[in-house]
């Protein structure tokens, strides 16, 4: 299986071209690629840019920036690999996220002379919040520095900083030029001073992500077919294995039945046993009602989280702010549920990891910690064990504008809540609108429902 | 989890959420080794059935044993089929003498907009890889194409985690691409491991093949000696050369596809 590594940093730091050089170097560009690119350079009467190779877009390539991201496949002796570059100017961190939110690995580009900017510190920590933990810092247009051991030193040493604060270490600090085909495909000459090995080499350093099949089975709901006599319950298994006769549980009901088969197509179809990435169908012996966004886990291992309320670490990319009060689709795995915005735990200013106090909305490219909550249970997982059914994104009309990870599910609380407020329903004669605050599992207060219950400083009104 | 294996079941996947979550679904058939790949993993994906139909645009220019295989495949899978020419261009005399990206357009882009038009299509499966050329690397697995048809390319919504666009206004439709992940040689690759049934115009004889398949007019071979599935692949291991370079509209502008593509095109 390939391994696929996401290229980010500032704009105009050299992504594009870094990654350009490095496909150019190891012979993996078509002819045809390298004579176009060589041809547009002509015509227009610019120098051959290697960026252009990945720049594929006519306004890209005018105005010398990546706008949308790119996936190419590249191979080692080793394995293969897909390399995502992303843009790299602010306006387009949607598409860089898309590309980021496919990666395992990443390799992050400083611009030796510039240094860490806004975005190199963005980009880093929306890494750490995607969960990329492997990650490369590469100092480029170390020509332009002289190729100066003390510059490297000192820009490894800020990002480095920076990085520490979000918990996350790359492996290596690597000083190159895409220009110049310095320590990329090969070690330079020209960085005597540098005892690594050269971004080539590195990439096949890189682990391997760990086997999702030996983890508990997560298989999410995506449809049920009756084409034929067969009932097929049909879905993408997330995580574990499922084979007939494994005992079932599908939550949020959390209904038990066991699986007769693995239905097929073809006799070479037929398979004994389901693994964590395929695309399956089961057939099961109890055939009561089953919808899309259920999750199969099996009987015995760790059950999913059940919730109405999640609580997560969002980014939002929406030119409209999410606010309180508004009905979102929250989509997660295959499950989709209105959500809305119950309460801002924080913001935080990605690039100067300040947090931003008494806000009442969350803006384009923001980062925050949040409670949402939905108008139907689902079930979920955290996204620290199982980062398939831990994730989700927000649907703002018709496009995705945020997307998020699930850091806690509130269930107890809405139980205790709940049954509070029949309580309070049933004895006493109130007939205004009441919120019940839990604190640590306990009812803690009762409030009016005002405007700033809602707004949530640090917690409250969850 | 083998690299085939995986692209198989994502591409199953994609399929399941076109059928799941768009509302009328066609998939474009070309003949060509893509597309029928396509249609294996529709076969797979739903356990032997094809639940939407399939669209050929004719632009009776298409080498004459095309005709013949699509015909003779649609019968024996029991495909339902819907062939759409641009008859009226066709008919005012269009052809590539009129500029070969003029000849595309009408009859390929425009006849295509007609069948989505006329059968109120929400979701057109379309079998682009990335690595075939520049825009097409740029594409989202669910495209949203506007009303016109058009591809608004510099300011596409994110698409992460397997969350795809699945909510438009009425009147515009979403390509969705499938095979975006796959390259040439995993098509070949996968066509000889599962034994997909292809026409034989790809392998070589008198030491020429097609590569890549489209109108007799606009189409060149390869010199090649490859007349095997495994030659096929052993060739493509070591080829320098762009899969797309015997389409000849491809080379008749620096952005050529990105300006068809934008107005429609497949
Ligand atoms: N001297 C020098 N110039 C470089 C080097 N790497 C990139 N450049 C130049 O820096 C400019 C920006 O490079 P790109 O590769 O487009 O930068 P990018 O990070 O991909 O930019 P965005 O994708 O728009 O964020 C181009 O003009 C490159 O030629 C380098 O190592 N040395
Ligand atoms: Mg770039």
């Amino acid at each position: 299986m390939s391994l696929n590594i996401v290229v980010v940093g500032h704009v105009d730091h050299g992504k594009s071209t870094v990654l350009g050089r490095l496909l150019y170097d190891t012979r993996s560009l078509p002819l045809g690629a390298v004579e176009k690119v060589k041809k547009i350079a002509h015509d227009t009467g610019k120098p051959f840019e290697y960026a252009y190779l990945l720049d594929a877009f006519e306004e890209e390539q005018q105005q010398g920036i990546t706008i949308d991201t790119t996936q190419i496949q590249f191979a080692t002796r080793k394995r293969d690999y897909i390399i995502i570059d992303a843009p790299g100017h602010k306006e387009f961190l949607k598409n860089m996220i898309s590309g980021a939110a496919n990666a395992q690995a990443a390799l992050l580009v400083v611009d030796a002379k510039e240094g860490v900017q806004e975005q190199s510190k963005r980009h880093g920590y929306m890494l750490s919040l995607l969960g990329i933990r492997a990650v490369y810092v590469l100092i480029n247009k170390m020509d332009l520095v002289g190729y100066d051991q003390h510059t490297f030193n000192d820009v490894a040493h800020d990002m480095k900083e920076f990085l520490a604060s979000l918990g996350v270490s790359p492996l290596a600090y690597i000083p190159v030029s895409g220009l110049e085909g310095d320590n990329i495909a090969q070690l330079s000459p020209h960085t005597p001073w540098y005892k690594g090995e050269s971004l080539l080499a590195a990439l096949d350093l890189l682990p391997e992500g760990r086997e999702a099949t030996e983890k508990p089975l997560r298989l999410p709901i995506q449809d049920v077919y009756k084409f034929d006599a067969r009932r097929i319950i049909a879905g993408r298994l997330e995580a574990g294995t499922i084979e007939p006769g494994d005992e079932i549980a599908i939550y949020p009901a959390g209904r038990t039945t066991v699986v007769t088969a693995l239905p097929h197509w073809r006799e070479n179809d037929k398979k004994t046993q389901a693994i964590a990435g395929e695309s399956t169908g089961i057939q099961v012996r109890d055939e009561f009602f089953n919808k899309r966004g259920e999750i199969i886990t099996k009987k015995g291992e760790k059950p999913p989280l059940v919730t109405r309320s999640l609580r997560a670490s969002l980014f939002w990319l929406g030119k409209e702010p999410l606010l309180f009060h508004r009905k979102y689709k929250l989509k997660l795995a295959t499950a989709e549920v209105e959500a809305e915005l119950g309460a801002i735990v924080k913001i935080i200013d990605a690039a100067e990891l300040k947090k931003q106090e008494n806000r009442t909305e969350i803006r384009q490219n923001d980062v925050a910690e949040v409670v949402l909550k939905l108008k139907e249970e689902i079930a979920c997982d955290l996204f620290t064990e199982c980062p398939a059914t831990g994730r989700f994104v927000l649907v703002d009309g018709y496009d995705v504008a945020g997307g998020g990870i699930v850091l806690a599910a509130e269930r107890e609380d809405d139980k205790l809540r709940e049954k509070t407020m029949k309580y309070i329903m049933e004895h006493l004669p109130y007939n205004g609108e009441l919120t019940v605050i839990v604190e640590e599992g306990k009812v803690a207060r009762l409030e009016r429902v005002e405007k700033e219950v809602f707004s949530g400083l640090d917690g409250a009104g969850i | 989890m083998e690299h085939l294996d995986k692209l198989e079941a994502d591409s199953i996947y994609i399929l399941r959420e076109a059928y799941k979550k768009l509302g009328k679904l066609g998939m474009l058939w070309s003949i060509g080794k893509d597309s029928t790949v396509l249609l294996w993993l529709t076969q797979k994906a739903f356990y032997g059935h094809s639940p939407f139909p399939f669209i050929h645009v004719d632009t009776k220019r298409k080498i004459p044993a095309m005709i013949a295989y699509r015909d003779k495949i649609a019968q024996e899978w029991g495909l339902e089929l819907i062939v759409h020419t641009n008859q009226k261009a066709i008919d005012e005399g269009m052809g590539p003498e009129k500029g070969r990206l003029a000849c595309c357009k009408a009859l390929k882009t425009d006849a295509l907009k007609e069948v989505v038009h006329a059968y109120g299509f929400d979701g057109l499966i379309v079998g682009v890889r990335r690595d075939e050329e520049g825009s097409r690397s740029k594409e989202r697995v669910f495209s949203e194409r506007q009303a016109d048809d058009a591809w608004d390319y510099a300011n596409q919504p994110p698409e992460l985690w397997n969350q795809f666009k699945t909510d438009f206004p009425k009147g515009h439709h979403i390509r969705v691409h499938p095979l975006l992940a796959w390259n040439e040689i995993d098509i070949w690759e996968y066509i000889r491991r599962e034994n997909i049934p292809i026409i034989d115009l790809y392998f070589a004889k008198n030491g020429k093949r097609y590569r890549s398949l489209g109108c007799a007019c606009c189409t060149g071979q390869i010199d090649s000696t490859a007349d095997t599935l495994d030659k096929i692949i052993e060739e493509l291991k070591h080829t320098k050369t762009g899969e797309r370079a015997g389409r000849k509209q491809d080379q008749e502008d620096s952005y050529a596809m990105q300006k068809l593509r934008k107005e429609g095109y497949m």
